[in-house]
């Protein structure tokens, strides 16, 4: 194993560490400037338009390396295995590789028209960094380098919740998603030293190999059940969701489009991955006549509860990123059913249904972070009348609102029938019935609020106060695209479903 | 070919989008007459032969790894129903002709919904069917939420959640059958087998579903909410196509799937048609809003339908697919007139108000079509109506013989209503003191326009045509449901 080699496998991650590297040379090399230009000839204007220089160039730099990485992940060899499993490269491992770098260019795209961020080149190479501990996570079959991973996406998620200083919301955002992120990390990593004591391994195959042979103990359970805990506080799953609300809310909008969408979209990857590799034989049955101990009951029960609690403090909520952080709890709960199936297929659904989760909330936080600008405000009332004054990002909300309850002919229709059907035919004589009528249940009631949003939207008269303002939201043109790319994507995903979820069922072996 | 009914609705929806406001009545126009045609020649060229079992028209692989085929098919029973879309769908753009308040997405959602109901009554692939059959759903909210009249948000929401509520129950239903016989195809699984024991929950969950979009009594609730709330297009697309997705797809995928589970509860179909035909009829008799006393009656003719399904035999299914045919038509005439004849021009739609208005000599017109329509909803002999009660009577006659007196019974409250209905509104005594009755001259400037004659004559002739000479369609219905397994 040459150091070359190592560099070529691991040449995507590269890529984007330089680039995070040059963007803060750029950010800093700027601000010095702008400072000194500031203290010298005191001229405010010079200096903005200095900042908003360097913001640009920094995006530049940013989408670049972020292009450049995707056409590495392709340009990598079919299957690779370093290290017993610290890097792995296989077509799932890419394939997520490349939807997490896609979901951080789209966040950049959305950060750079983020006005009130006041140090744009640290803010977006710390999205550089997290999205580097994202293709870590997914391209890893090893605990600690699992490990290592999320602490880097974390520690770069912390950072940016609360990176609007301006603000105090934010400030909570970041120390709430703080404390909760760093127990979940100590539960997680109390679990994984339990079972490494039991198996004498980090390799997932070798845990694996070595959990058939021994029979259960509650040392292991106590292990298994730690590690679902850490994870289940990265995907927001009820009862372990309680940060969410406050980071949706309160973190500047690109950083709660990313924690949205492309972590808890590794999350479930390497979750996956460590239940169905790892803690494969210790599966158990979660059928309603047929419970066996496992994780799968464990991963049961935290699905029905997140999609009972989420769906039902959703209908709650006036303010929309709230509702959606409650409605990303209910989905982390519909995703975790094709987990409990644990059949290859299951795991398939979760993946397909996990990846245009988060290519919709990206694009919902983009028209959030639209009317924000224009309105000052997130709220219901501040959506009412948008159809009016922008029927394009009108539009777009009504696309990823749909897709998200599940109305056809968009991706979140063929996700759920997709994940639901994955999971009763891998429970066996129908016992998974119960978790799926919990879920449809769940969907029936979550088309209430979903519609909510689209009644302010399309329905409700715009408040007076708005009224006076220009008709037509002067948003970003760069914004505007981003979010229509990604509505269009929902739209062809839903139409076309196979081009993406045949992908998945091949990689998924 | 008829398939392009589907894609042209869609593609005219898109259009509709992104064209100019002065073109998009007359793209729905084209796109909905042009549907028409399709289902006309249809209807004239296919042989009949051809029609007696679900004859594919395409069938492309959609989704390999899964099974999902984008696969159509028809037979008599969805040429049909294909046929009373169009008509109904025509009628109902020449009805919102004057509409112009946010005019590209009223018949952008209208479209959506008239695609929608085509691609129901086509679709041969179980996934395909549901993907339209719920997508079918929102259109309706935002077409009654943003232009509806009386308490809009309200049915609204009201409509669209019981839609969603039966659709969950479809879901279940669906998700059941699928991995189990492992296909989709809709003529692969009306060949497998299920096993009693399943067929005895799952045929209850299916059926339910779907019988919550075709009103079925206890679930029929948002019906008159969601007819009255809704514009008069709304109200009459719900009732003249909507409605009837549900009594279709019970027919077509509960029934079929599941025909054991179908012969267990048949009985108790028939009992909650029953009851819904007796109690909506008399729940009509009792109100004052012209469109609540249209919206029960809606939901008094498909206990028809139900009930002519429950029979399971060729006569009584036969019917109900007749009755689908011309409650589409003659629920459509009657809200054309309720809704927009009579409402856009007096501004009430209350009873009480519209028989001091001596409407008879305002409108004649209108008063016209409400006496055809009346004529047709009671079943006089020569309209569609009857031909169709008659029919689903005869079937029941054979399985049920008592609920033939008890609907009896519900027949003479529906004339009762009716007729209570069309006297109050066009024939009731000019009572001067209770206002002003409007003289000639300002009724003559509000005349019913072109396009609202058009719509009703369209309307009066299907449900005359079919009245009179009901074979041309049994013909084609009637083998299509001998070939069906569940018939006793």
């Amino acid at each position: 194993m040459s150091y070359l080699e190592l560099l070529k496998l691991g040449a995507p991650e590269a890529v984007v560490v330089i680039s995070a590297l040059v963007v803060l040379a750029i950010g800093l090399m700027s601000q010095r400037v702008s400072a000194v230009a500031g203290v010298s000839s005191a001229k405010p204007p010079k200096k903005a338009a200095s900042t908003v220089a360097a913001t640009g160039w920094c995006s530049l730099v940013a989408l670049l390396g972020l292009a450049i990485a995707i056409a590495a992940v392709l340009m990598l060899p079919r299957n690779a295995n370093l290290f017993g499993g610290m890097l792995v490269i296989t077509p799932l491992t890419s394939l997520f590789k490349i939807i997490c770098v896609a979901l951080a260019f789209f966040t950049v795209c959305l950060a750079r028209s983020e006005k009130s961020l006041r140090h744009p080149g640290e803010y977006l190479a710390i999205i550089l960094l997290a999205t580097v501990g994202l293709m870590l996570l997914v391209g890893s079959e090893e605990l600690l380098m699992i490990f290592i991973g999320l602490e880097l996406l974390g520690l770069s998620l912390y950072v940016m919740a609360a990176f609007d200083k301006t603000d105090l919301r934010s400030a909570e955002a970041g120390l709430k998603y703080f404390l909760f992120g760093s127990t979940s990390s100590a539960f997680t990593l109390f679990g994984i030293s339990l079972i490494y004591g039991m198996s004498g391994s980090t390799g997932l195959v070798t845990i694996s190999e070595k959990l058939a042979t021994v029979p259960v103990q509650p040392l292991l359970a106590t292990g298994v059940v730690m590690t679902l805990i850490g994870f289940a506080f990265k995907i927001a799953a009820a009862p372990f969701h309680l940060w969410a609300p406050d980071a949706y809310q309160g973190a500047p909008i690109p950083s709660a489009a990313f924690i949205a969408s492309a972590s808890k979209v590794a999350s479930f990857v390497v979750l996956g991955k460590i239940v169905l590799v790892g803690f494969g034989p210790l599966h158990g049955s979660s059928g309603w006549h047929s419970m066996v101990a496992g994780w799968s009951p464990v991963l049961a029960v935290l699905a029905a509860l997140s999609i009972v609690i989420g769906n039902l403090v959703a209908l709650a909520q006036t303010n929309v990123r709230r509702l959606l952080a409650y409605s990303a709890v209910a989905h982390a709960g519909y995703t975790l059913l094709g987990l409990v199936a644990g059949s290859r297929d299951g795991f398939s659904a979760t993946l397909f249904y996990t990846a245009i989760y988060a290519i919709t909330l990206v694009g919902a936080f983009g028209v959030v972070a639209v009317v924000r600008s224009e309105t000052g405000g997130d709220d219901l009332k501040d959506f009412s009348g948008l159809a009016g004054r922008s029927p394009l990002l009108a539009g777009c909300m009504a696309i990823f609102m749909l897709s998200l309850a599940g109305i056809p002919p968009l991706a979140g229709f063929f996700g759920k029938f997709y994940l639901f059907s994955a999971a009763l035919r891998a429970g066996g004589n129908y016992g998974l019935l119960w978790l799926i009528g919990v879920a449809l249940f769940g969907s029936f009631v979550s088309l209430y609020y979903y519609l909510i949003v689209l009644k302010a939207i399309f329905v409700d008269e715009p408040p007076v106060t708005t009224r006076s303002s220009p008709d037509q939201l002067r948003s970003d043109l760069l914004q505007r695209i981003t979010v229509a790319t990604l509505a269009a994507a929902i739209l062809f995903l839903g139409l076309m479903p196979d081009t993406l979820a045949a992908r998945i069922l091949a990689a998924v072996s | 070919m008829i398939a392009w009914t589907i894609y042209l609705t869609f593609a005219g929806a898109v259009a509709v989008l992104l064209l100019p406001c002065v073109f998009a009545r007359w793209i729905a126009l084209l796109t909905t007459l042009a549907g028409l045609v399709l289902g006309i020649v249809a209807f004239v060229r296919t042989p009949i032969a051809d029609l007696a079992h679900f004859t594919t028209i395409i069938s492309v692989p959609w989704v390999p790894p899964l099974g999902m085929n984008y696969h159509l098919a028809i037979d008599g029973v969805s040429l049909t129903m294909v046929l009373v879309t169009g008509i109904s769908a025509v009628s109902t753009v020449l009805f919102s002709w004057d509409v112009d308040h946010r005019q590209r997405e009223f018949f952008f959602w209208l479209l959506l919904v008239v695609g929608g109901c085509y691609g129901v009554f086509l679709s041969a692939d179980l996934f395909l069917f549901f993907a339209f059959y719920e997508l079918v759903i929102v259109p309706k909210y935002f077409l009654i939420a943003i232009f509806g009249s009386t308490n809009k948000e309200y049915g609204a929401m009201k409509l669209t959640l019981y839609s969603f509520f039966g659709g969950m129950f479809v879901f279940a239903g669906i998700i059941v059958a699928y991995p189990t016989a492992g296909s989709l195809d809709l003529n692969q699984l009306a060949q497998f087998h299920f096993n009693p024991e399943l067929q005895s929950w799952a045929f209850p969950v299916l059926f339910l579903g779907f019988a919550v979009i075709a009103g079925i009594w206890p679930l029929h609730t948002w019906a008159p909410a969601g007819h009255v709330a809704a514009p008069t297009a709304g109200s009459m697309l719900l009732a003249g196509i909507v409605m009837k997705l549900g009594a279709y797809a019970g027919l077509r995928i509960a029934m079929n799937l599941f025909p054991e589970g179908f012969q267990m509860w048949s009985k108790w179909i028939a009992v909650l048609a029953v009851i819904g035909i007796v109690y909506a009829a008399a729940v009509a008799l009792r109100q004052r809003d012209l469109k609540f006393v249209i919206g029960y009656s809606s939901v008094s003719h498909m206990g028809f339908v139900l009930l002519g399904l429950a029979t399971a035999n060729v006569f009584g299914v036969s019917g109900a697919i007749l009755q689908m045919f011309s409650h589409g038509v003659i629920a459509a005439l009657l809200f054309a007139v309720a809704g927009r004849m009579l409402y856009r021009r007096t501004h009430t739609r209350e009873l009480d108000a519209l028989s001091g208005m001596n409407l008879s000599h305002a409108l004649p017109f209108a008063a016209f079509t409400f006496v055809v329509a009346s004529a047709a909803s009671m079943g006089i002999p020569g309209f569609s109506g009857f031909a169709a009660e008659i029919t689903i009577l005869v079937g029941v006659w054979k399985t049920y013989p008592i609920a033939v007196w008890i609907t009896g019974a519900g027949m003479v409250l529906v004339a009762a209503f009716t007729l209570r209905a069309l006297v109050k509104s066009f024939f009731g005594e000019a009572r001067t003191q209770t206002g002003r009755v409007p003289t000639d001259a300002d009724w003559t400037e509000q005349s019913i326009t072109l396009a609202e004659k058009g719509g009703a004559c369209l309307l009066m002739f299907a449900t005359l045509a079919v009245g009179l000479y009901p074979k041309v369609l049994l013909d084609r219905i009637m083998p299509a449901v001998e070939a069906m397994r569940f018939l006793k």
